[in-house]
């Protein structure tokens, strides 16, 4: 079972604000997830290579390096939690973590 | 105690693709108004889809090969997590596991540029290349006040980041380094590399340790580094700072140091480096990247001869000082013109032809550029062609003209890239060598001055040059001078 403490760690990876009875709803929600995945290590794999991808395709690229307008730069803006026209605006940052 | 520096290099690279590296936007961040080269791929906007540009694998290839690194055959992407205003979707796609490129090496001449005079004496060592891998530069922020201005321009573009092993030893061996990959990356057309502009990113991570030691001190990150001066200048910095806490029985700090430039010393950024928590994982939305013999094939051939290697040849073959060959091999577009002029050169000694060929753009082709405002790299574009060049060195070589009337000949060239042959001829410019005509001017310029040559025969040697002098402008420049000298000789002997 994954403790309060581990759940709001998760939380702040997510930026997830969480009430008290959100995370203790939580920390059993994905306990269960993570004893469910947790059954894969019972399987032995140690001769199998890593899967880094289940798809059937391999190497699909844009050819040619051509470009192709994107938005417009009103509509690029226009989810912007706040902006002056030009650029997005957000609160000050200085630090990554 | 005597202290040795161990330094790590990172360095990143923005490749020089038309567009990004997941979408088709425009890449050229550079001087663009905020924001308008974006979409919802590299704004990071739910259920956008990235796809690869082949374009920009191809350049981190070859930069891969030009640094002897191993192609991963497989590869695949991973998302690196962080949060950032910079970073729309809230993780970078990048390489982690599988790197592009790894176990390489760049071989560099470093030479001792302390007295600020050329040396032409180096030592050439190897810094080994860990790993190069391919990931998306983020937006650019701008603080003011207590907000953040973001513009993704920038986000998405195509970046190598290259790192080494802690193989550099000195200040002078990384500045040696940066500047051989800048040039590396030139050469190879694929980046600009211009530091200023931040197309070339540099971060150094340093240790001191007793000489001879086989650990490593504490590591210290410097960042904000925008020339190649200012990480020879950083480094020498950091190493005196780091000398004198040591003698002094302190410890030196695990800190991340900012360069600033106006004071000319380091401080502080970040005083505990907390170990990053990435989370790195394949990303799903990215197919594996399988790399066949052919296709590496195809890309190993469009890697040129590098400059380090040309500068070897030409010493080797065309018997060139050090300093010749670096000035030559500097930019890829002088070097293979210097080429092509020893290519359409006529058999003969190609030694003396390599000298005359390096010479000539040395000093005329490149102060005529110079004057005309064209860059080194676009010697191409002049009037002149390589093989004009040559016919004009063979046309002194034959003693047809000499240097002077060259130089002349070679400015015409120049203006309106006509053949040196035809110009000489139309001017008529050519020497006279004719010994006969050439024997009479020496007799005239004689009987006309007559105490000069009593001076020349009582002893003073350097009146021969002013009787030298007269006769070259009795005609007109174009006299042969080794038969003038050979003539004045025989009738000035008493």
């Amino acid at each position: 079972m994954l403790t309060v403490a581990e759940v709001e760690r998760i939380a702040w990876l997510a930026r997830l604000a969480l009430s008290e009875s959100e995370k203790a709803r939580y920390a059993s929600q994905l306990s269960a997830i993570l004893d469910y995945a947790a059954q894969l290590a019972e399987l032995d794999v140690e001769d199998i290579p890593p899967t880094a991808s289940v798809l059937a395709v391999h190497s699909v690229m844009r050819e040619g390096d051509e470009i192709v307008a994107g938005l417009p730069r009103a509509d690029a803006l226009r989810n912007a939690p706040d902006t002056d026209g030009v650029s997005f605006v957000v609160q000050a940052t200085f630090d990554d973590e | 105690m005597e202290y040795e520096v161990v330094i790590g290099m990172e360095t990143h690279v923005e490749l020089d693709t038309h567009s990004k590296m997941f979408c088709a936007c425009s890449a050229r961040f550079f001087g663009a108004e905020p924001n308008v080269n974006v979409c919802p791929v590299c704004l990071g906007m739910p259920g956008a889809l990235p796809v690869i540009n082949r374009r920009a694998v191809e350049f981190a290839m070859m930069v891969g090969l030009a640094l002897n690194c191993q192609i991963a055959r497989h590869t695949f992407w991973e998302r690196k997590s962080y949060w950032y205003p910079d970073l729309p979707k809230g993780y970078q796609i990048s390489q982690y596991q599988r790197p592009l490129a790894y176990d390489g090496w760049l071989d560099v001449d470093v030479r001792d540029l302390s007295t600020g005079n050329w040396s032409e004496e180096s030592v050439r060592r190897r810094i080994r290349i860990r790993r190069a891998h391919l990931e998306e530069d983020t937006g650019k922020l701008t603080h003011v006040g207590d907000k953040s201005y973001v513009d993704y321009n920038r986000s998405g573009v195509p970046l190598l980041e290259i790192v080494t092993e802690p193989d550099i030893r000195s200040a002078d061996e990384a500045y040696a380094y940066l500047s051989a990959l800048q040039q590396l990356v030139r050469y190879l057309g694929v980046s600009t590399g211009d530091m200023e502009k931040g197309a070339m990113r540099c971060e150094p991570n340093m240790s001191l340790r007793p000489k001879g030691s086989a650990g490593f001190g504490v590591k210290v990150e410097i960042k904000n580094l925008n020339s190649l001066r200012a990480v020879r200048d950083a480094i020498a910095y950091e190493i005196r700072r780091q000398t004198a806490l040591l003698e002094r029985g302190e410890a030196v700090q695990q800190v991340t140091m900012g360069w600033d430039e106006s004071r000319g010393v380091t401080v502080v950024q970040r005083e505990k480096e907390s170990a990053h928590d990435y989370r790195y994982f394949p990303e799903p939305d990215l197919p594996p990247l399988e790399i066949d013999d052919a296709w590496l094939e195809d890309v190993r051939r469009r890697v040129p001869e590098l400059a380090l290697a040309r500068q070897d040849r030409y010493r080797r073959d065309f018997g060139l000082s050090a300093y010749d060959a670096v000035q030559l091999t500097s930019d890829r577009a002088i070097a293979d013109w210097f080429e092509q002029v020893i290519a359409a050169a006529p058999a003969g000694d190609l030694r003396a032809r390599a000298k005359a060929a390096a010479n000539w753009i040395q000093t005329e082709v490149f102060r005529l550029m110079k004057a005309n405002a064209i860059p080194n790299a676009e010697i191409a574009s002049i009037k002149p062609q390589p093989q004009q060049l040559a016919e004009l060195i063979g046309l002194v070589e034959q003693q047809v003209i000499n240097l002077n009337t060259a130089r002349q000949v070679f400015e015409e060239m120049f203006a309106t890239g006509a053949a040196p042959r035809a110009i000489v001829e139309a001017k008529g410019l050519a020497q006279v060598s004719d010994v006969d005509a050439l024997r009479q001017v020496v007799a005239e310029v004689i009987a006309a001055h007559p105490s000069q040559v009593q001076q020349y025969r009582s002893g003073q040697e350097k009146v021969f040059g002013f009787l030298v002098g007269q006769v070259m402008k009795a005609t007109k420049g174009k006299g042969n001078a080794q038969v003038i000298n050979r003539l004045l000789r025989e009738a000035l002997k008493p």
